[in-house]
C-alpha cells in the first residue's frame, strides 16, 4: 500500500477518574502529576482528573455518568442551577480540552478506564481515517512490546456529534480500558501495564514527530453490533446469572447453542443468532444500563505506511 | 464419654441474612430467591428466616448509606436515644437486635448466617468470633468436611482490638460465610453457587444436630487475626504504594520476612519486616481501603472442640 501522511500531533491529553471508582486512571494521573510529565520530546502532555467528586465519593458518577455527558447537545445545552454536576463538568472539560470539532481541541486524548469484565487491555475507539491508522499502529507498537496482557481495539461507529463520550472532544481520541478489575480496587499489575501502555504511546509520538516512518501491516479490530440484557421477570428483575461458560470469556466466538445465562432456578439459557465475539461480560456498570454483554464482529483491517506530514 | 461432651439446645431460630453489605451480590440474591421462595433452605423443626438487613443499601447498591452495618452492633449504638436523627444503619441495628436479639439475652435467634463477598482471594471462608464456641467449631468441622476437595478455611476474629461488632454477633452462634473474589454491584454464578452449597451444608449440620445426632471431638484448623496492615501514605493520608504484585490474590500463603509486600507507583518494593511468617488475607479488599487496612496477618493453629450433642429433657 502507499505510503500515508498524517498530520502531526503537538499535544497529548491523559485523562483519569472519568468514572470516580476506576482507579488506574485517578493513580496514574497523580503520579504523573507528582512526576511532572509535562512534555515527551515536542508533544506537550496535560494530565486531568475529570470527575474528582465522583473520585472522592469512590462513586462512578455523582449524579450522571461523566462518559455520557459529551454528545454535542449536552455541551451546548444551558447551564442553570439544576444541571447536574457531571454535565457541568463535562462542559468545563470541553472548554480545557476542546471545544469539541475545533481547530483549538487537544490533537489527541487518551481517557483511562477499568472494567470488572476479562477484557485484558483494550482501546476504544470511533473510526475516523486518521484515528484508525495512528492507533492502529500504537496497537501494533503495544502488541510488539507489552507481552503480559492481550491487546485488542474496539470500534464504535458513532458519528462526531452523538458520540457521548470524553475521548471525543479531541481530534483523536480513544480510551483504554483495562480489566478484570473490582471498582474500588487498585491492582499493581494492572497499574503497571496502564503505565507502560502509556509510555509506549508516549515514545511513539515522539518518534512519530521527529519524521520516523512506521511499516503498514494488518490488525484486528472488533466492531459492535449489539448487546444483550439480562432475562427479566415482569418486576423487572434479572432472573438470570452470566453462565459459567462465558464468565471470563470476553472475544472468545459465540455461537448458536453455546450457554449464556443460568436461571436462579438452574435453567440453561443459549444463545441464538449469528457467530459473534462477547466483550464487556459481566460488567458492574451496566447492570442499570440493561447489558449483560456486548457483541461485536471481528474484522482485519490492513493499514498503509505512514508519517507525519510536513507542513 | 459424656462428661466431656458440651450440651446445646436444639437450634430451633435460624436465620440468613443478605445485603448486610448491599453490593455484595451473592448474599443479596440467594436471600431475595429465599424468601420469594424458600423450598431449599427448608429443614423438618427448623425455623429458617431469610433476611436483608440493609434495603436501602441494597436499593443503592452501595455497602453502606450512613455507616457500615457490620460495625453497628456495638453495646453504645443498640442502646441509643434519638430515634429517627440516629444514622440509618444505627437504627437498622435496633430493630434487627429487637427481631433477632436481643444480643447475649435467652431470646437470641440460635444461629445466624451473614453472607458476604470480598474483592480478595479469600475462596470460600467461614468467620468465627470465639474459639470457645464449640457448636460453631464442630459446625465449621462438618462444613469443611463437606465441601472437600474444594477448600473452605475458617477465620478466626478474637482480636481484643481488631474484632467488630457484626449483624450476625446479636445471635447465640454467630457465622460468617465469605466468599471471593468477586467485585462489588457484580453477581458471579461460580461465586454464588459456592456460598449456596456451604449454606446447605451449614443448614444440614444442624438438622442433624437437632434430630439428636452426637459430634465426636474434633480438631479444626483456624487462621487467627494478627494485625492489621494498612498502606503506606503520604502526609495526606493518600496510599503511595500498592499491594504488591507477588502479593497480590496470595491470600492464605505464607508471607515470610523479606518478601516484597508492597509496590510504590513509581516501581520501588516495599518488603514485609515482620519477625515471623505470617498468612495474609483479606488482601487488596476495596471496602478497607478507608478502613486503613491493604491486608490482615493470621497464624495457624489448631482449636480442639469438645463433643458435642443436643440437651436432653
Amino acid at each position: 500500500m502507499e505510503r500515508t501522511s498524517v498530520p502531526p500531533i503537538h499535544n497529548v491529553a491523559i485523562c483519569g477518574g472519568t468514572h470516580g471508582n476506576e482507579l488506574t486512571g485517578v493513580y496514574i494521573v497523580r503520579e504523573m502529576q507528582k512526576q511532572k510529565m509535562e512534555k515527551a520530546g515536542s508533544v506537550s502532555v496535560t494530565t486531568v482528573e475529570t470527575n474528582p467528586r465522583a473520585v472522592a465519593a469512590g462513586r462512578r458518577y455523582t449524579e450522571m455518568d461523566l462518559n455520557r455527558c459529551f454528545t454535542d447537545v449536552l455541551l451546548s445545552s444551558p447551564i442553570t442551577e439544576s444541571t447536574l454536576y457531571e454535565v457541568r463538568r463535562a462542559q468545563e472539560l470541553n472548554a480545557q480540552l476542546g471545544p469539541k470539532g475545533s481547530a483549538e481541541a487537544v490533537d489527541l486524548l487518551i481517557d483511562l478506564h477499568n472494567t470488572t469484565s476479562n477484557m485484558g487491555l483494550c482501546l476504544i475507539l470511533r473510526p475516523n481515517r486518521n484515528a484508525i491508522l495512528s492507533v492502529i499502529h500504537k496497537i501494533l507498537y503495544f502488541k510488539n512490546n507489552l507481552s503480559s496482557v492481550p491487546v485488542r481495539a474496539i470500534q464504535l461507529d458513532i458519528p462526531s456529534s452523538k458520540a457521548y463520550s470524553l475521548e471525543s472532544v479531541g481530534k483523536h481520541g480513544f480510551a483504554i480500558e483495562v480489566g478484570p478489575q473490582p471498582n474500588g480496587v487498585l491492582r499493581a499489575d494492572i497499574f503497571n501495564v496502564v503505565k507502560e501502555a502509556l509510555d509506549l504511546t508516549l515514545q511513539w509520538l515522539q518518534k512519530f514527530s521527529s519524521g520516523h516512518s512506521f511499516e503498514g501491516g494488518t490488525v484486528e479490530a472488533y466492531t459492535f453490533v449489539k448487546s444483550v440484557d439480562y432475562p427479566r421477570d415482569s418486576a423487572g428483575k434479572a432472573t438470570a446469572v452470566i453462565h459459567q461458560n462465558l464468565q471470563d470469556n470476553d472475544f472468545k466466538l459465540l455461537r448458536s447453542g453455546d450457554p449464556i445465562f443460568q436461571t436462579f432456578s438452574g435453567d440453561i439459557l443459549k444463545y441464538e443468532g449469528e457467530d459473534l465475539y462477547p466483550f464487556f461480560v459481566n460488567e458492574c456498570a451496566y447492570y442499570e444500563k440493561k447489558i449483560a454483554f456486548h457483541l461485536a464482529q471481528r474484522k482485519t483491517y490492513s493499514f498503509p505506511p505512514i508519517s507525519v506530514k510536513n507542513d | 464419654n459424656n462428661n466431656n461432651t458440651a450440651r446445646f439446645d436444639a437450634a430451633r431460630r435460624v436465620a440468613i441474612f443478605g445485603g448486610t453489605h448491599g453490593n455484595e451480590m451473592s448474599g443479596v440474591t440467594l436471600v431475595n430467591l429465599w424468601m420469594q421462595n424458600s423450598a431449599e433452605i427448608q429443614r423438618k423443626g427448623l425455623e429458617i428466616k431469610p433476611f436483608i438487613t440493609n434495603p436501602k443499601a441494597v436499593e443503592k447498591c452501595v455497602r453502606y448509606v450512613d455507616t457500615d452495618l457490620n460495625r453497628a452492633f456495638t453495646q453504645e449504638n443498640l442502646s441509643a436515644t434519638g430515634g429517627d436523627e440516629l444514622p440509618y444503619e444505627v437504627q437498622r441495628a435496633q430493630e434487627i437486635n429487637r427481631m433477632f436479639g436481643p444480643k447475649g439475652s435467652a431470646e437470641a435467634y440460635d444461629v445466624i448466617f451473614d453472607l458476604h463477598n470480598t474483592t480478595s482471594n479469600m475462596g470460600c471462608t467461614l468467620i468465627l468470633e470465639s474459639s470457645k464456641d464449640a457448636f460453631n467449631l464442630q459446625m465449621m468441622n462438618y462444613i469443611k468436611k463437606a465441601f472437600a476437595p474444594a477448600s473452605c478455611l475458617v477465620l478466626l476474629n478474637e482480636h481484643p482490638l481488631l474484632k467488630y461488632s457484626t449483624s450476625r454477633s446479636v445471635a447465640k452462634h454467630p457465622v460468617g460465610m465469605e466468599v471471593g473474589p468477586q467485585p462489588q454491584g457484580v453477581l458471579r454464578s461460580n461465586i454464588f453457587e459456592a456460598m449456596r452449597v456451604i449454606l446447605k451444608h451449614a443448614l444440614d449440620f444442624i438438622s442433624l444436630f437437632n434430630e439428636g445426632m452426637e459430634f465426636p471431638p474434633c480438631t479444626v484448623e483456624v487462621f487467627r487475626v494478627l494485625e492489621r496492615m494498612d498502606y503506606p501514605r503520604d502526609a495526606n493520608g493518600n496510599i503511595i504504594a500498592m499491594v504488591h504484585p507477588n502479593l497480590q490474590d496470595c491470600d492464605w500463603e505464607p508471607l515470610n520476612p523479606g518478601d516484597p509486600m508492597f509496590q510504590t507507583f513509581d516501581g520501588k518494593t516495599i518488603h514485609y519486616q515482620g519477625s515471623s511468617t505470617v498468612y495474609p488475607t483479606f488482601i487488596n479488599e476495596a471496602a478497607y481501603y478507608e478502613k486503613q487496612q491493604a491486608f490482615v496477618t493470621t497464624r495457624r493453629e489448631t482449636l480442639a472442640a469438645s463433643a458435642i450433642s443436643k440437651t436432653t429433657k
